[in-house]
């Protein structure tokens, strides 16, 4: 099962065997434990439930510490879902580690991006703002014109404003595993993963990677 | 130490290249390997280092030489890329500052530096 837990360290680069510098972000992957597994016959699709990062058992709920407790695992701080095949075969009380990776996979990471607060129309979709000069005040970073006039007589819904960017689940698509060390249950993937360091991702099978859409063709 | 610099480290032991202390304003002369489709051959860039960034990894430097008719050619290179074969330290020369743009507008007699003179 390509499905695991990890925490986001930081971004560097490495060399390839072809001396290429590539830039990767590291991710603390694992251990992981299969803390339960949905069935279809009782929960109407079939998935596994993974938990990460042994904590402190006061940390957690009575109602956490008895989900936990039912398959003696320890105590876990995070918990998160993935959906898996039929074909795929897991019990609960299972260890997961960076292993089930190996370089050249494709990937697909999903974290939670940083919160950029009540933010402008500028940086939060991309406007071009208005003229910097020839006697404007004040339109630097306005939004301009929101509608026409008698008709509609109001604003479109879906007309991209102001307001709350990031702190919104964002999964970053096709990224290669360039690394796997399993002494120290580190992975590198190609490219930028979303979310601040220390943050929580989720790294499954890419679900739209060229392999994958190769070999349903044939 | 934290695992991002730990990293790090290991590729640069991995390239497994002796690093020389390199200084602004110091006369190298770069042995890069160059894949040419199918073939590999090395190639000589020599001139002098204008810039140098530390960090890890990721470490680069920019020499500028001065090619035929005069004309200025400025190239970068990553320290601890496997792509270097063998760096050389020609000459040190005495700077007083980090980064030399300056000898991008001089040319001839006014781009010399001062050699260094050690013991």
């Amino acid at each position: 099962m390509k499905s695991i837990l990890g925490k986001k360290v930081g971004m560097t680069q490495i060399f390839n065997d072809k001396g290429e510098a590539i830039p990767v972000t590291v991710i603390e992957a694992g251990p992981c434990y299969v803390t339960q597994v949905k069935t279809v016959e009782r929960d109407g699709y079939r998935a596994v439930q993974l938990g990460f990062e042994e904590t402190k058992e006061q940390r957690l709920t009575r109602g956490e510490r008895g989900h936990l407790e039912k398959n003696q695992l320890p105590p876990l701080r995070h918990l998160r879902e993935f959906r898996i095949g039929s074909d795929e075969e897991v019990k609960e009380g299972d260890r997961i580690l960076v292993d089930v990776f190996e370089e050249g996979d494709w990937v697909d990471v999903i974290g939670v991006s940083k919160g950029r607060g009540f933010a402008g129309v500028v940086k939060r979709h991309g406007f071009g703002g208005g003229p910097k000069t020839h006697g404007q005040s004040d339109r630097q970073r306005a939004p301009g014109s929101i509608g026409a006039c008698a008709y509609p007589g109001r604003v479109w819904k879906g007309q991209r404003m102001a307001g709350r960017m990031g702190g919104a689940r964002v999964t970053a698509q096709n990224l290669r595993v360039e690394l796997v060390d399993p002494e120290r249950n580190l992975l590198a993937v190609r490219g930028s993963v979303p979310g601040a360091n220390g943050g929580l991702v989720m790294i499954k099978a890419a679900r739209k990677s060229k392999e994958l859409a190769k070999r349903r063709g044939e | 130490m934290n695992l991002i610099e730990s990293l790090e480290r290991q590729q640069i032991e991995k390239a497994g290249r002796e690093v020389p202390d390199l200084r602004p304003g110091d006369t190298v002369r770069v042995h890069a390997r160059i894949v040419e489709g199918e073939r590999e051959r090395v190639q000589v860039f020599q001139g002098t280092v204008i810039r140098l960034r530390r960090g890890g990894v990721n470490a680069n430097f920019t020499v500028r030489r001065i090619a035929s008719h005069g004309v200025g050619v400025e190239r970068s290179f990553l320290l601890h890329s496997p792509r270097i074969e063998k760096i050389e330290v020609l000459r040190r020369a005495h700077v007083r500052r980090a980064q030399l743009y300056y000898l991008r507008e001089r040319r001839g007699k006014q781009a010399r530096l001062r050699e260094k003179r050690t013991r």
